[in-house]
């Protein structure tokens, strides 16, 4: 396992440099792919004044890295970088073990800065393909992730997903020195910033589809409430504040309704709020506890958690109110169900023996798979293709983020540098 | 001085009963005996209005306050327990909370105008939005209790907080069972 505990990005010591807000991410890739693939990513050559505001070859590289598909060179190990395209030697990147190869260069024009950029097989000798990605200079690291998406793409067909970004709960402090902050960073946990800040719990981030807002539970009148936040502008308006509690937004595909638990007749039952007029309709309709709604791919189907059989376990039910039918049946719990972007496997939280642990429920031929060790991992977020998911867990008692590969071999932990952080909620393409 | 004057004042009271019983004049043996009972217990009454009125000046409370403590603040009494603890994944009272239950309950029921917050807690093992969920039956199954012994629904607010207020913090049995609760808050006291 040649990536297992060899590789640590302090992207925080980059921030903090920077000077930025928020609760600054380490990601470390605590375990690999034995079959990763090997990549050389030479320096982007600066063709301006002075030094290029970012170093987009490494961030490319550690974007590559930290999807645990691939082994990604060390620089010391390239060779020079080709002048150009044309000047592509095949040998010279199979003799240090590269199956792959990105070269680029920044060059300035006008307001903008080109990066271009072209990606090798060098197994097969063939280049892949050449792009152009024009950035304003302040957004070099933006252009970065979107180098990455391609790269990713090209070499595994599927896409990528690190020009996404992650929303989190930050928690630092105890007893009344407790605050909570709701973040946004890139995917890589660069690039922090604090959205709102509270001195009561914030919990349930959820992105609407358009990617342009969050909704989440506050407590800042001391109850529950929905709030929906303009991710831009900073606007925020309530949805939710009935009697009771106010919980678990989420929205539908088509970004126009929300689903949510309220309690507000007594029990917590699933609703769907029409988000324009605020009308509400009532999706079921049980004693017991219906929580933690996730909507299909298709819009056409909620999942959702339920006690009704005396534990927890995650139910399916076809709007606008068909019967509810029970989908898990190993371990002791379920709960948390998210979808996966194709609409065909779930990803929630099995409670048994070892705990909480994240698992993988395939929707049609009903597998389950355990994708985490726990003890106590909770909170699970797919990445917007689906290649990994999000996580909350703990470390020495710390609540910290991990991820996880979809197939369950890649690990890697995002920890805060001070405090905790949870509920991680990757953000829309 | 006050002390005398009330003294005064009891004895013109039986000089003026004494004036009244004169026309009778043949007053009974039986009646003069009733009269001084009625006298000893007159005495006593106001001794103990006296001891509690100087007792009330002493904690400097004025003279026409209610003058007993607020047993909420009395640390002896049940009412000074305010957390109810709960099993794994369970929303019923366990009976050992019973009476200090109770003793709210009545408390609520004699002071109409006092009101509580029943905030629900859970432990880290469940899922966030169920453990909301959770809280929230906990601080029910309370509320329940407290109706049932005179507390109005109107003096009750039933808040859950899930597991996002632990008071202990390790990942242990002992602080799980800790951080399952419900609290009793006195928002409003008599």
């Amino acid at each position: 396992m040649k990536l297992r505990n060899l590789q640590v990005w302090l992207f925080g010591l980059l921030l903090l440099a920077a000077g930025q807000a928020g609760a600054v991410l380490e990601v470390t890739v605590t375990e690999g792919v034995t079959g990763a693939i090997p990549v050389a990513v030479t320096p982007f050559t600066w063709e301006g004044d002075g030094a290029p505001a970012e170093d987009v070859g490494r961030i490319v590289g550690a974007n590559l890295a930290r999807s645990g598909l691939f082994e990604v060179l060390g620089r010391e190990r390239l060779a020079d970088s080709p002048a150009g395209p044309d000047d592509f030697l095949s040998e010279q990147w199979a003799a240090i073990g590269a199956e792959y190869l990105v070269i680029g260069r920044l060059r300035p024009d006008g307001e903008r800065v080109l990066i271009e950029f072209h990606v090798f097989d060098v197994l097969a000798n063939q280049r892949l393909g050449g792009f152009r990605i024009p950035v304003p200079p302040e957004m070099l690291r933006r252009g970065a992730h979107r180098v990455s998406d391609i790269v990713y793409e090209q070499i595994t067909g599927d896409r990528g997903a690190f020009s996404a970004r992650i929303a989190y709960v930050g928690v630092t402090g105890r007893g009344d020195e407790r605050r909570f902050t709701l973040e946004v960073a890139d995917s890589d946990g660069a690039n922090p910033r604090t959205l709102f800040r509270s001195a009561e719990p914030l919990m349930s981030p959820a992105w609407s589809p358009d990617g342009r807002y969050l909704v989440y539970v506050s407590f800042e009148n001391r109850r529950s409430e929905v709030f929906r936040h303009n991710v831009e502008t900073g606007a925020r308006d309530r949805l939710a504040s009935y009697p009771g509690i106010n919980s678990a937004p989420a929205w539908s595909p088509d970004g126009r309704r929300l689903a949510m638990s309220l309690s507000r007749d007594g029990t917590p039952n699933i609703y769907i709020m029409d988000i324009d007029t605020g009308a509400l309709t009532q999706v079921t309709r049980s004693n017991a506890i219906d929580t933690e709604p996730a909507w299909s791919a298709d819009g056409e189907t909620l999942y959702f958690t339920s006690d009704r059989a005396g534990s927890p376990q995650i139910y399916e039910m076809r709007l606008p109110g068909g019967t509810a039918r029970r989908l898990t049946f190993e371990g002791s719990s379920a709960g948390a169900a998210q979808v996966s972007p194709d609409g065909k496997s779930l990803v929630y939280v099995r409670g048994g023996d070892g705990g909480l642990r994240i698992a993988r429920l395939d929707l049609e031929t009903r597998q389950g798979t355990l994708l985490t060790r726990g003890p106590l991992d909770k909170s699970p977020s797919f990445a917007p293709n689906g290649s990994m998911v999000l996580y909350s867990t703990t470390e020495r008692g710390r609540g910290i983020l991990g991820s996880v590969s979809r197939d369950g071999r890649v690990h890697q932990r995002l920890a805060a540098r001070t405090g905790e952080v949870r509920e991680p909620a990757w953000s829309p393409l | 001085m006050n002390a005398m004057l009330r003294w005064g004042l009891i004895f013109v009271l039986i000089g003026l009963l004494a004036a009244c019983a004169q026309p009778t004049r043949d007053v009974s043996e039986a009646e003069r005996q009733a009269a001084e009972v009625a006298a000893a217990e007159a005495e006593a009454e106001a001794e103990a209005a006296e001891r509690a009125r100087r007792e009330a000046e002493a904690r400097g409370l004025g003279v026409d306050r209610d003058l007993s403590v607020d047993p909420l603040d009395d640390p002896d009494s049940l009412l000074a327990e305010r957390l109810v603890y709960f099993d794994f994944d369970r929303d019923a009272v366990r009976s050992e909370f019973i009476p200090m239950l109770e003793a709210h309950a009545r408390y609520l029921s004699r002071n109409p105008d006092a009101r509580l917050r029943l905030e629900g807690h859970t432990d880290e093992r469940g899922t966030r939005e169920y453990n909301l969920a959770l809280g929230e039956r906990r601080a029910q199954s309370v509320r329940r209790i407290m109706n049932l012994n005179g507390a109005r629904d109107t003096q009750l607010e039933v808040i859950s907080y899930g597991e996002e207020m632990p008071v202990a913090f390790t990942q242990t049995e002992e602080a799980w069972a800790r951080n399952r609760r419900v609290e009793l808050v006195y928002e409003v006291r008599r």
